[in-house]
């Protein structure tokens, strides 16, 4: 089925002719008895290795399986932040391969992702904060990569409702500002892979749950069983996010990772008051302002591992007690709504990305609580891996072998806390 | 909130608790002997399970001593809390 391309035209002439004209963006696929190649999970990650695999590597016999709806998971549960300010050279190359992605992605997808670089500002509150943040600046300096330090008057400059008052709890010290950094409307990159890949012969699979993975006397992957029959496949690739650990298990691959409860909330909608991201890693503070006026604000993990999609109160609690403090202003805001989602933590807290032990079966986990931001480039380049059969260089580094070598990326140390 | 059942003091509140991952990992008997695989399993690899899962917490604003628990990480339901060196109790 051709894709319906859409533009400002096209919009006027359907709205013209009283919207009869619009079709479903994807297809409700069945499941085919074999695929050149399957991912596992149908999340933003998922779905945009299926659109590189079919649109840059001409693997069109393929399949994205979901147990859920796409989107369902933390493509559409989190905070929408999107950066490339890390401190290792391996991750700035990454995230920035993503960040440059996402600033032609509405173009490239046909779909409106509402990518919007409005700045994301990282708080420092005390001393440590500030040689952190700093050495942070000069490293994505030294890889080209725009990040600048802020007094706290110009950080108040570029975000008015901040409070640079010196007698809260944690005062602002500086900041270290990404102006190429931002935010996109997560539902929307979901879908628009979604429906790039579609057009590209993908079957999106949904309600789909893997419950096995089969493998031959060599080894080797060649199906998997499913809640909607067997599905036969010499290259799988499992995006499954917080279930990364239950799905490679049926494959015998234990994984480093941990799954933990990451919550976020939403305020009651509000004028425009809010013109960037602010974010502090040190009080667990993470916030912006939808297009829809909401305040979107994200909290901290829960202390425990979990499968549960949600999380305690307290943490909530702890995140708006440092959000109230920060901006005085939204002191009487209500909210709207919060939930959680899990999320696969590596001990190094950057993910793995690219062959396993197991011939055929290729992994993309471990984004801990920041994988949205990488979601074009992550795909990309898993794409050329589940492609090449190797590594691509980006990704080269992000193996699983890193923690039997000891090469590890160490952004958990660079960082402190969750990102 | 969760409420946990310190095998010392009874149920407490989450807040008086530090969770410390995984139970029952036991440091290898002879490191020397170790390859760099088995370290990065003993270090790193964790089962993660989804359903009964075996872990330390520490009553760190309470006794402050650690034990284990039997919680299902499905529904964060505790099956049960045991002293350290107990073993794990069916399930």
């Amino acid at each position: 089925m051709k894709r319906q391309s859409w533009s400002g035209l096209s919009l006027l002439w359907r709205s013209i002719s009283r919207h009869r004209s619009w079709r479903e963006q994807w297809r409700q696929a069945q499941p085919k008895p074999a695929y050149d190649a399957v991912i596992i999970g149908g999340g933003g990650h998922g779905l945009g290795t299926a659109y590189y695999l079919a649109a840059e590597h001409g693997l069109t016999n393929i399949a994205v399986v979901e147990k859920g709806w796409i989107g369902g998971g933390n493509t559409g549960r989190n905070t929408t932040i999107i950066r490339s300010n890390y401190l290792f050279d391996e991750s700035i190359r990454l995230y920035d391969h993503a960040l440059k992605l996402w600033e032609r992605l509405s173009q490239e997808l046909n779909y409106n992702v509402m990518f919007s670089p409005r700045g994301v500002m990282m708080l420092a509150h005390t001393v440590h904060d500030a040689q952190v943040l700093k050495r942070h600046v000069h490293a994505n300096r030294c890889n080209g990569v725009d990040n600048e330090w802020l007094t706290p008057t110009e950080a108040k400059a570029f975000c008015p409702p901040l409070n640079i008052g010196a007698d809260i709890r944690y005062p602002v010290m500086g900041a270290a500002l990404q102006r190429r950094g931002g935010t996109a409307r997560h539902d929307a990159v979901a879908w628009g892979y979604a429906r790039a890949a579609d057009a590209q012969g993908v079957d999106i699979i949904e309600n789909c749950e893997v419950t096995g993975i089969r493998r031959g006397a060599t080894g080797t992957v060649e199906a998997l069983e499913t809640t909607r029959g067997l599905i036969r496949s010499s290259r799988i690739g499992v995006v499954a996010a917080g279930n990364s650990s239950v799905v490679m298990q049926m494959a015998g691959v234990q994984l480093p990772l941990e799954s933990f409860p990451l919550q976020a909330l939403v305020s009651e909608p509000v004028k425009a008051v809010f013109p960037c991201v602010v974010m502090s890693n040190s009080i667990h503070a993470y916030i912006s302002q939808s297009d829809r006026g909401e305040l979107v604000i994200g909290a901290g993990t829960d202390a425990y591992t979990s499968y549960t999609q949600r999380g305690a109160l307290h943490v909530n609690m702890h995140t708006l007690e440092a959000i109230c403090e920060l901006f005085p202003s939204f002191r009487r805001l209500r909210m709207l709504r919060n939930w959680g989602g899990i999320v696969d933590v590596t001990p190094d807290r950057s993910p793995i990305i690219g062959k396993t032990p197991v011939p055929g079966l290729y992994v993309n986990c471990g984004w801990g609580t920041g994988g949205f931001k990488a979601t074009p480039g992550s795909a990309q380049v898993f794409a050329w891996t589940m492609a090449h059969d190797e590594p691509h260089p980006i990704n080269a580094p992000f193996t699983l072998e890193r923690f039997r070598d000891g090469a590890l990326i160490d952004e958990a140390a660079a960082a402190a806390v969750a990102h | 909130m969760l409420l946990i059942d310190c095998p010392w003091c009874g149920k407490r509140p989450e807040l008086e608790f530090a969770y410390g991952g995984q139970a029952h990992l036991v440091r290898p008997s002879r490191p020397a002997e170790l390859g760099d695989q088995q370290w990065a399993d003993y270090l790193y690899v964790r089962r993660n399970p989804s359903g009964l899962h075996a872990e330390r917490w520490r009553h760190a604003h309470g006794c402050g001593r650690f034990f284990n628990a039997l919680r299902d990480t499905t529904t964060d339901q505790f099956a049960a809390t045991y002293k350290i060196g107990d073993r794990r109790p069916a399930g």
